[in-house]
C-alpha cells in the first residue's frame, strides 16, 4: 500500500454548539477515487471546506505527501496540487467558458504581474489559452469555449467547472456532488470521466447519488452527525448495518 | 451654433476628466466592494507630488507619470495597510459593508490634514504645458485648445490601455474574476489579495491623472483645502453612478454625459446651479435607475 497523498487526522469542527465534525480521519492514496457519503447535514461539505481552508478546524492535523503541515489557505491549494469544484458550480457568469477555465490556470503563468499588466508576454498567455483549451477538450466541452458561461445548459456548466479544476494539473481533485442535478446519460459520462482521471490524479468525491458512488469509488467514508460511522470498499460499506441504519433513519436512499 | 459647439467641447473635456475619476472609483468598488471617498484626497496628494516634481524639473511630461506612480503607491498602501485588515476583521460580511466606506471618509480627512500640515497656506502650481488658446476657425476662436486636446488624448490613451489590460491580459482576467467572486477565485488559485492591491494601484494612478488634468484645466493651482478637488470627487462619483458603478465603459459614458449636461447648465442656466444639478442627477439616478443609465445590461462588464 503506497503512502497517502492526503491524510486528515482527528478533524473536529464545531459551529457554535453544533459539532459539525468529530475526530474524522480520511486518507487519500495515489490514483484512487474516494467517496465521502452520508445523509444531509452529516458534515461532508464541512470536511471538504476544512481541507480547502474555507473553515479552520478546532483540532486535527493534515498530512500531505507524508508530511505534516498547517491547514492550507484557500489561495495555496492550487500550489499544493489540489483543485476543487463547488456544489453550486460557481462559474463566472459573464466571462466566456474559455476565460472561466483560464482563471484556473493563473498559477501556471510564468510572468510577473507587471509584465502581465503590460501584456508583454504574449507567449505566456498563448500557453495558458492552450492549456485551457486542452482541459475543455478533456471534458468534451471544447466547442463551448467562446460561449458566455451564463448561456450554458446545466450539465455543461458542470463540465466547465471540472475543466477549470483540471487546468492547473492537480494531483488531488475534489468534486462536490459531481452528479447532482444530472440525468442518467450525463451521470454515466461523469462516471467514465472520473475513472479516466485516476490515470494522473486522485479524486475525492462528496456525493448523494449512491449509484455514482458505488460505481466509481475505490473506497468510501460514511459520515453521520459529523462522525465516520463506516469506511472501506463499496461492497463492505453497502452491507454495513450502521450505514443502512443511518440512511434508512433519515429517509435518504 | 458656435456657442453650442463650444459648450459641448467644454463639457466633453471636463467630462473626460470626471470619467477618469469615475474609473478610479469603479476600480476600487469592483476589486473590494468599497466606495473610496478618500479618492479625492489621494488625487490631491498625488497632484501635490506632481506639482513638486514640476517645480524641480520644469517638465510636465516628467511630473505626470511620477504623479501617477505616486497615486498608485498611495492607493495601494491604503488598501494594504488599512482596508485589508479592516475587511479581514469585518469578515467581508455584507451587512458590515458600510464600515470600510465610513473609514475612507475618515481617511479623506486625515489626508487633507496631513497635506495642510505639510503645505499650510502654500499652493502647488501645475501650469499647462501647452497653449490654452483655442484654435481659430473662420475667424472665431473655439473652445478646443492644444491643452484641451492633450487632456482628451491622455484620457483616450488611458482608456485604451485599461481596456486592453482588462480584456486581453491575464491580470485583467484575474481582476475580473476576483471582483465577481473572490472566494471562488481563491479556490481556482487566483492571488485575490494581491490582485486587489493591484486594482487599487491602477485606481490611484487614474485618480492622480484626473487630479493633474483637472488642475491644468481649471485654476492651475492646488491647495490642501481645494474646493476643485471636492467637486472632482463628487462629479466622479456621480459619473460612476450614472454608469452603473460596475462598468468602466459606463464610467466613461457617465463622465461625458455629466460633463456635457453641467456645461450646458453653466452656459444657458447659470453657474450657481451646477453643483445643485450634479446632486439632482445623482439622486434621480439613484431613485429611478439605481443600476445606472448606461451600465444597465450585463452589469459587471469591463
Amino acid at each position: 500500500m503506497s503512502a497517502a497523498l492526503l491524510h486528515a487526522k482527528g478533524v473536529s469542527i464545531s459551529f457554535g454548539g453544533l459539532k459539525a465534525l468529530q475526530d474524522v480521519h480520511l486518507e487519500l492514496r495515489p490514483n484512487e477515487v474516494v467517496g465521502v457519503i452520508g445523509p444531509n447535514g452529516a458534515g461532508k461539505t464541512t470536511l471538504f471546506n476544512a481541507i480547502c481552508g474555507l473553515v479552520t478546524p478546532d483540532s486535527g492535523t493534515l498530512e500531505l505527501n507524508g508530511k505534516d503541515r498547517a491547514w492550507p489557505r484557500t489561495d495555496e491549494l492550487v500550489d499544493l496540487g489540489i483543485s476543487r469544484t463547488l456544489q453550486g458550480v460557481g462559474l463566472f457568469p459573464e466571462l466566456t467558458v474559455l476565460e472561466n477555465v483560464m482563471v484556473g490556470a493563473q498559477r501556471l503563468a510564468k510572468t510577473g504581474l507587471i509584465s502581465a499588466a503590460l501584456g508583454s508576454n504574449k507567449k505566456d498567455e498563448e500557453i495558458l489559452r492552450d492549456k485551457a483549451m486542452r482541459a475543455l477538450d478533456r471534458v468534451y466541452a471544447g466547442t463551448l469555449a467562446n460561449r458566455r458561461a451564463d448561456t450554458l445548459a446545466y450539465p455543461d456548466t458542470k463540465r466547465v467547472a471540472i475543466a477549470r479544476a483540471l487546468v492547473s494539473e492537480p494531483k488531488i481533485l475534489m468534486l462536490d456532488e459531481p452528479a447532482g442535478g444530472l440525468g442518467p446519460q450525463d451521470i454515466e459520462w461523469m462516471n467514465n470521466l472520473i475513472r479516466n482521471l485516476t490515470a494522473t490524479m486522485s479524486v475525492l468525491i462528496v456525493e448523494h447519488h449512491m449509484d455514482v458512488v458505488m460505481t466509481v469509488c475505490d473506497r468510501l467514508y460514511v459520515l453521520n452527525f459529523g462522525e465516520v460511522i463506516s469506511s472501506g470498499d463499496a461492497e463492505k460499506v453497502r452491507r454495513d448495518p450502521a450505514v443502512i441504519a443511518a440512511y434508512l433513519g433519515t429517509g435518504v436512499a | 451654433m458656435f456657442q453650442f459647439i463650444n459648450t459641448l467641447l467644454i463639457g466633453i473635456t471636463a467630462g473626460s476628466i470626471y470619467s477618469l475619476m469615475a474609473i478610479a472609483i469603479v476600480l476600487v468598488w469592483r476589486s473590494t466592494r468599497v466606495i473610496n471617498f478618500a479618492q479625492g484626497g489621494l488625487a490631491l496628494a498625488s497632484s501635490f507630488v506632481g506639482a513638486a516634481v514640476l517645480e524641480k524639473t520644469g517638465s510636465f511630461w516628467v511630473s505626470l507619470p511620477i504623479a501617477m506612480i505616486a497615486g498608485a503607491i498611495f492607493s495601494a498602501a491604503i488598501e494594504f495597510f488599512f482596508l485589508r485588515p479592516l475587511l479581514k476583521r469585518s469578515g467581508e460580511k455584507e451587512q458590515e459593508i458600510f464600515l470600510p466606506i465610513i473609514a475612507t471618509l475618515g481617511l479623506l480627512g486625515i489626508i487633507k490634514t496631513v497635506l495642510n500640515f505639510i503645505y499650510g497656506d502654500r499652493i502647488g502650481v501645475i501650469t499647462p504645458p501647452l497653449s490654452d488658446k483655442g484654435f481659430v476657425i473662420s475667424g472665431e476662436s473655439i473652445a478646443l485648445s492644444p491643452m484641451r486636446l492633450l487632456i482628451l488624448g491622455t484620457v483616450v490613451v488611458l482608456m485604451v490601455v485599461l481596456t486592453l489590460i482588462f480584456q486581453r491580459t491575464n491580470l485583467g482576467l484575474s481582476l475580473r474574476a476576483s471582483s465577481f467572486a473572490p472566494e471562488i477565485s481563491r479556490l481556482a488559485g487566483v492571488r485575490v489579495d494581491l490582485i486587489r492591491t493591484v486594482g487599487w494601484a491602477i485606481s490611484g494612478a487614474a485618480g492622480a491623472t484626473a487630479g493633474i488634468l483637472q488642475t491644468t484645466n481649471g485654476s492651475g493651482s492646488i491647495s490642501p483645502e481645494s474646493f476643485e478637488f471636492s467637486l472632482l470627487l463628487v462629479f466622479g462619483f456621480v459619473a460612476a453612478v450614472i454608469g452603473g458603478i460596475e462598468s468602466l465603459v459606463g464610467a466613461v459614458l457617465g463622465g461625458l454625459t455629466l460633463g456635457i449636461i453641467l456645461s450646458i447648465i453653466l452656459m444657458y442656466v447659470g453657474g450657481s446651479l451646477v453643483f445643485f444639478a450634479a446632486f439632482l442627477i445623482l439622486i434621480l439616478v439613484l431613485l429611478l435607475r439605481p443600476q445606472g443609465i448606461i451600465g444597465a445590461k450585463g452589469g459587471r462588464r469591463a
